[in-house]
């Protein structure tokens, strides 16, 4: 009983602890609409402040509010993620269900395919396909999308290849269900949940290879707000002491990173009670 | 008795030859994976809309159409991509990659000095996040549920979440530039002469990047080990050793390092890759002039030869890591090897 009782506690944690990161994100979403552009006015006044309740952050060397680019940074971050995701789910669906259904060859020739994305050293790669696409949000985007499919079209494809020889599928098909009709009702519905999680799970990963390419100076210019533009233009006065420019976005960018994590991985022990006692 | 030592002895052989034979088909493997990242590589760039006439010259408007005739006619322009992938590939065979546009040299020559500058900061880091990762989730693992674990716990996980150009920068910060302890950037100090360079001044530069590396890579292999030892510390085996009255140490000593020193390191290895993406973030931080600073200067510069150069070197690494990982994990632990 006493066992019982702590599961549910662990739970309802887990629960508190979802809906505390899911909140936190949104907020953040919330604020960078709300944030006028007028705090990103150069301001002569301002220039070089450190944080204090007027600017949480503090201003840079062109007097513009640290919070609000920060804000508005991660705003572009979250949008590029969900975007390059997303793509990056199409491709591995796409990959994993022909590996699992149309016959050996294809599925070596995939495996093949992932094994030659999977060793390519991922940012080196992004950094050709950014510079091939010309820059800007699409080389990110595509260099993104092309680079994180790989591991979640392997679960992809064993799951679709349990579900496959499964009793129930043969019996569909013994009825004359067509091969579309199988693959929408029965296997599409059971590897949802795996690719929901594949998606939250591969988001942070996401944002912070994007922070790194915009660091790196690739794809945007500097006057958008992206968290890597902002921490590149900070290092030239790190050595003039203004903590503020690196620390506090950098310190956003962690936490809402970790906060994808552990939403994704929340999910993840939720949807598979089995192993949600570890 | 005669006939059952033969018998094992013939299947310890034939054993031999298939780890022999696993060895070789991996080995094939990569091959072709080489072969497909070279016309993957060149299928890009031919994808691309860019000119390659145009990047060469740049902006430099002053170029004849003679000119630029004679330059398609030198690259082999003219011929059908598939003719161009294998002259192209011929070359970088002969270990011809061509000449960088930026620094006016072979890109092989450039790509042999920046090496050994990316070697010593990756070895470094490779080593040290290996060893210290690994004790630390061994040590989690055998305090499990205790305040250290969770610690440990949190900070790797923590960790996997924290870009490392910013951890990098807050080193920066903190022993740079309010402790004072090292310099701010560039692997040597400026305005002094390679040859004079003392190597203390060469350590001094250097610790800020190596360290950066490996505080981060310390988390993943932390969490895997843990991971394992847990797994190992539940077997029935550990319960008895327990009840034989075995210390931690012996426990340690005994079951669990064997059981986890293998997976660790076949983790570092296939850690390549995200090692080589660190470095290029590290050394954009530290100015620190290896393989990746100059991969992001080539890449920013639109330098082609050389960033193709640098992209198919750091691969190879890559693959190498990958293939010494397969092996480990498949082939040498002897519990796998009665499966192949």
């Amino acid at each position: 009983m006493l066992h019982i009782q702590e599961g549910l506690n662990e739970r309802k944690k887990m629960l508190l602890l979802l809906a505390f990161s899911a909140g936190f994100i949104f907020v953040i979403l919330i604020l960078s609409f709300w944030l006028s552009n007028d705090n990103l006015r150069l301001g002569a006044g301002s220039k070089n402040l450190a944080p204090s309740l007027d600017h949480l952050f503090g201003t840079d060397w062109l007097g513009r509010d640290m919070f609000t680019r920060t804000i508005k940074g991660m705003r572009l971050s979250l949008a590029v993620g969900a975007f390059a995701s997303l793509l990056s789910i199409l491709i591995a669906i796409v990959m994993g269900i022909c590996a699992a259904t149309f016959g050996e060859a294809v599925d070596a020739i995939i495996s093949w395919i992932i094994d030659l994305f999977i060793g390519m050293p991922h940012l080196v790669f992004m950094v050709l396909i950014c510079f091939i696409a010309g820059g800007g949000i699409h080389g990110i985007v595509l260099g993104v999308c092309l680079t994180h499919w790989t591991a979640l079209a392997r679960v992809v494809r064993s799951e679709v290849l349990q579900i496959k020889s499964a009793e129930y599928i043969q019996i569909s098909k013994s009825y004359g269900k067509s091969a579309w009709y199988i693959a929408r009702k029965h296997i599409m519905p059971s590897i949802f949940p795996q690719i929901m999680i594949g998606f939250l799970l591969m988001f942070p990963h996401v944002i912070l290879h994007e922070a790194a390419l915009t660091f790196l100076g690739f794809g945007l210019s500097p006057q958008t707000p992206a968290i890597g533009i902002i921490l590149s233009e900070a290092i030239s006065h790190i050595s003039t002491g203004k903590w503020w420019l690196v620390v506090f976005p950098g310190m956003l960018l962690v936490v809402v990173v970790k906060s994808f994590d552990s939403i994704g991985e929340k999910i993840r022990i939720l949807v598979e009670p089995s192993s949600s006692n570890e | 008795m005669e006939l059952s030592a033969s018998e094992s002895s013939l299947s310890c052989e034939g054993r031999g030859i298939i780890v022999t034979k696993n060895i070789v088909i991996r080995l094939i493997r990569v091959v072709t994976l080489l072969i497909g990242l070279s016309i993957l590589t060149f299928s890009l760039i031919h994808l691309s809309p860019m000119d390659p006439i145009n990047a060469y010259i740049g902006g430099d408007s002053s170029a004849t159409p003679e000119q630029i005739e004679k330059l398609k006619v030198y690259w082999g322009l003219d011929k059908s991509p598939v003719e161009q992938y294998f002259s192209w590939a011929g070359a970088l065979l002969q270990g011809d990659f061509g000449t960088s546009k930026l620094y006016r040299s072979p890109v092989i020559d450039i790509i042999q000095s920046r090496f050994i500058t990316s070697l010593a900061l990756m070895g470094t880091a490779w080593i040290l996040s290996g060893v210290i990762g690994y004790l630390l989730g061994m040590t989690a693992a055998m305090n499990r549920g205790k305040l250290i674990d969770k610690i440990i716990k949190w900070y790797s996980f923590t960790l996997v979440s924290t870009p490392i150009f910013w951890m990098g920068l807050i080193l920066l910060i903190v022993f740079a530039v309010w402790l004072k302890w090292f310099p701010v950037g560039l692997a040597v100090p400026a305005g002094v002469l390679e040859s004079d360079v003392r190597f203390i001044d060469r350590i001094h530069h250097f610790v800020l990047p190596a360290l950066t590396l490996s505080v981060l890579g310390v988390a993943n292999v932390a969490m895997h080990t843990r991971e394992k030892m847990i797994d190992t510390l539940n077997t029935e085996y550990i319960v008895f050793a327990k009840a034989r009255g075995e210390s931690k140490w012996e426990i340690f000593k005994n079951h669990g390092f064997r059981n986890s020193i293998i997976p660790a390191i076949t983790l570092q290895f296939a850690y390549f890759g995200e090692l080589f993406g660190g470095s290029m973030l590290a050394e954009q931080v530290f100015a620190y002039p290896g393989l990746g600073s100059t991969l992001t200067t080539a890449g920013l510069k639109g330098d082609l030869p050389l960033m193709v150069g640098i992209i198919l070197i750091s691969s190879l690494f890559v693959f190498a890591g990958n293939l010494i990982a397969d092996i480990l994990n498949k082939v040498v632990d002897p519990r796998m090897r009665r499966e192949v």
